[in-house]
């Protein structure tokens, strides 16, 4: 069984590049042999690629949605993990507010288009409102955990040298749910990157959303399509890619030891 | 006055309520409605038996959407948690796809399957599929290797090594990332209602909408949404404690 | 020598740490339950004190209530005349393990109670404590890269390094090898000799205890009495094979009502 012998370290990029070109090759193949006029092959999303790259649209796309996820996602940070900690501090609190939380979560944030339209019109602020919406819930339930999941010796240490309750917050309590909370915001900003593509599909009129749905409403330009499909997934790795670099800081290293 | 600790929570959402009602009261003339209107409209929907209809519409796309995803993705990300090299080969990829929203996949999808059920369906497999291949994969890391090796060393064939060693050693997180996943496929049929077809909760919503300002409707569905969501969260949780699944936490 | 009675105060001494008449009781399932009863002490100031008795006991919760972590339900608990009332950096708790903070290195760590010492004196001080547990060369390794041993060694030298009147200990060795036990025990010893501190330290190792005390409080099972108090009066360093040892460490076996033999 392959599956005993160590893989060594080349065969990573190796499989890839072999598993990728298998899949290039099947989408080649079958568009080749459907004889479909409209579904693009890789050849010509490469070429839609390059063409959206010259056109500048792109960029400008790139950075509005871009913008509106650091706005929502930014948003949602800055509220959610103090108010994630201070539920998983005060667990009497939590026990109350809590079912409010459990009810609107399973709310699609695009549900919330309507409701939020009337708050902040058509265009960015609803937008990153609703990113917003998506990003707030999983960055307070990983609070939640990770301020519950402190353990009691490292409160009690911080006690017996004398800590009042903020300093032990800010000097055992937050450090010690750290690497919980970067797992929270890590999901959270994967699901705002999620959100607002979805919200430039309905919303609003810019970003890489807006471009999946313009290239076919208008032209039926599927090979524009695919590239803005795959530059979001590009994107979106990248983001979460550099965001998993951030559990490798000594400082939260210690919390991600036995993570996959 | 001591408030029971049950009825905590309860007293707490009906003070919100009041809260909410008051404010809507004071703005007379606005779109959005109060609790009361909103009562009213779900009132409404059940009166022309469209609650129904629609609760069951949505069900029925996330029964075949996250069913098929996850018939598909989870021997799949088994076999490739399984075998390394399959791992190294399909991870990048799975990632790729990953962060692409499945709204973003509706040119194709309507493409394909035209403007329908079909398309809805497949929305949500999408949405299901890449983080299901990821949790079986993830699953598969997390045995214990004293687990495999005892396997091995009594001798047990590779069918017998699945189902007594592999399946149930997989299970609890299986089920962990079942009920995560359900919950994204219900966010995603709700948005996929919204844009691509003419009937579940999703349509509901943005129908209302357009068809005359039905806000009480519009936020009626939203509640709705969220408690089936909820409802959904909770029944798979269920799922998760019953007893023969449990094993996982008795061995510490 | 050996103590006869469950009280012994020798005049004029025992004034760092008077407990008196402690009890504590807590409730669990409705039920009232007696952890602690009429536990009376006098800790004279440098001595060092251990605490044993069958598992389960309550020797942590004694230690637990002494440090103040732990509300007492009678009885009185004061250190130098002052009553214990809850954690105070004056009175240092090291715990058997996980106590050192996963996110800091042993720098950080040592200094975490100094942060209201001006800089030059912090750092003077937390060179001083590496040095006495002997960890120089570690101070910017991260306890996830540090022995179970190392790790204790940091919890003691952080514990130190405020300066307490009093450090508890709570089976600080025992989640280490019996190798490793040894070693510490001595590392434990020599920073006592240098410094002088009143130890109070719980351990279920009877041989730990012979090794290390002045005095061995001997408590019942639960609710845990003080069945004796035993001086141990032999001189450091410690034979283990002495015959004094071994008469010390065969009456506290029997004190606790355990067999010398199998």
């Amino acid at each position: 069984m392959n599956s005993m012998t160590k893989p060594r370290a080349w065969e990573s990029f190796f499989w890839t590049v072999v598993a990728a070109g298998l899949l290039l090759a099947l989408w080649h193949y079958s568009v080749a042999w459907t004889g479909t006029k409209v579904f693009p092959s890789p050849l010509s999303v490469e070429k839609a690629v390059a063409e959206l790259i010259n056109r500048h649209v792109l960029w400008a796309d790139i950075g509005d949605s871009l913008r509106r996820v650091a706005l929502g996602f930014g948003a949602a940070v800055f509220v959610g993990i103090p108010f994630g900690l201070w539920l998983g501090w005060k667990p009497a609190v939590n026990q109350v507010i809590n079912p409010v939380l459990q009810i609107l979560r399973p709310i699609s944030p695009i549900a919330w288009i309507p409701v939020a339209i009337i708050f902040f019109g058509v265009g960015d602020r609803a937008a990153i409102f609703l990113i917003f919406l998506g990003s707030f819930f999983p960055i307070v339930v990983a609070c939640v955990v990770g301020v519950s999941s402190v353990s009691p010796v490292l409160l009690s240490a911080g006690r017996n040298f004398g800590l009042s309750t903020p300093k032990l917050l800010m000097r055992v309590i937050f450090p010690a749910a750290l690497p919980q909370i970067l797992v929270g915001v890590r999901i959270a900003l994967g699901i705002a990157w999620l959100v607002v593509v979805a919200a430039e599909m309905i919303a609003v009129d810019s970003g890489l959303g807006y471009l999946v749905i313009d290239s076919r409403n208008s032209g039926k330009r599927y090979d524009l399509v695919v590239a803005a499909m795959l530059i979001i997934g590009i994107i979106g790795l990248v983001l979460d890619f550099s965001f998993r670099r951030l559990g490798t800081i000594k400082s939260v290293r210690w919390g991600f030891r036995d993570a996959a | 006055m001591k408030i029971p600790v049950r009825l905590r929570p309860v007293i707490f959402i009906a003070a919100l309520l009041v809260i909410w009602q008051i404010a809507i009261d004071r703005n007379p003339g606005q779109l959005l409605p109060g609790p009361i209107g909103v009562a009213g409209g779900i009132v409404d929907l059940l009166r022309h038996g469209l609650l129904f209809k629609y609760v069951v519409a949505s069900l029925f796309r996330v029964t075949w959407g996250f069913g098929s995803a996850a018939l598909l993705a989870i021997p799949l990300g088994l076999s490739l948690g399984w075998y390394r090299r399959g791992e190294m080969a399909f991870y990048p990829l799975i990632q790729l796809f990953r962060p692409i929203s499945p709204l973003a996949w509706i040119p194709i999808a309507i493409l394909w399957f035209g403007v329908g059920d079909l398309a809805a369906i497949f929305l949500i497999f999408v949405g299901c599929f890449f983080p299901l291949l990821l949790v079986a994969m993830s699953a598969v890391h997390g045995i214990p290797a004293v687990y495999i090796n005892a396997g091995r060393n009594f001798g047990l064939s590779p069918r017998a090594f699945v189902s007594r060693v592999l399946y149930p050693a997989v299970v609890p997180q299986l089920l962990i990332g079942l009920r995560i996943t359900l919950g994204i496929a219900w966010l995603v049929v709700v948005a996929a209602e919204m844009i691509s077809v003419n009937s579940g909760l999703g349509f509901l919503i943005v129908d209302a909408r357009n068809a005359g300002n039905r806000y009480d409707l519009v936020v009626g569905g939203m509640v709705i949404i969220g408690a089936i969501g909820l409802l959904l969260d909770l029944g798979m949780r269920s799922l998760e404690q019953v007893k023969s699944f449990h094993w996982s936490s008795s061995e510490g | 020598m050996s103590s006869t009675g469950a009280i012994v105060t020798e005049p004029g001494a025992g004034q760092k740490l008077r407990v008196e008449h402690l009890g504590m009781v807590y409730e669990r399932d409705g039920e009232t339950v007696a952890a602690l009863e009429d536990i009376n002490l006098n800790v004279s100031e440098g001595e060092f004190i251990c605490i044993v008795g069958p598992s389960g006991c309550g020797k942590s919760t004694l230690l637990n209530v002494l440090a103040g972590f732990l509300p007492s339900t009678s009885g009185s608990v004061t250190i130098d005349g002052e009553a214990v009332s809850g954690p105070d950096p004056r009175r240092i708790l090291v715990f058997q393990e996980r106590g050192v903070f996963p996110w800091l290195t042993v720098e950080g760590n040592i200094g975490f109670g100094l942060s209201k010492l001006p800089r030059t004196q912090r750092e003077e001080r937390i060179a001083h404590y590496v040095q006495a547990v002997r960890l120089e060369g570690f101070e910017h390794t991260y306890p996830s890269d540090l022995s179970g041993g190392m790790k204790q060694r940091v919890q003691v030298a952080r514990a130190l390094a405020v300066n307490p009147d009093i450090l508890y200990l709570d089976e600080p060795f025992g989640a280490l090898d019996s190798i490793t036990r040894v070693i510490m025990r001595s590392e434990l010893l020599r920073i006592w000799q240098s410094e002088r501190r009143t130890i109070i330290f719980v351990t279920h190792d009877i041989d730990e205890a012979v090794q290390l005390a002045d005095r061995v409080v001997v408590l019942s099972s639960r609710p845990a009495r003080i069945e004796n108090i035993l001086t141990i009066d032999i001189p450091h360093p410690r034979n283990f094979s002495s015959p004094r040892y071994l008469e010390l460490r065969d009456e506290l076996l029997k004190q606790i009502g355990l067999a010398y033999e199998i």
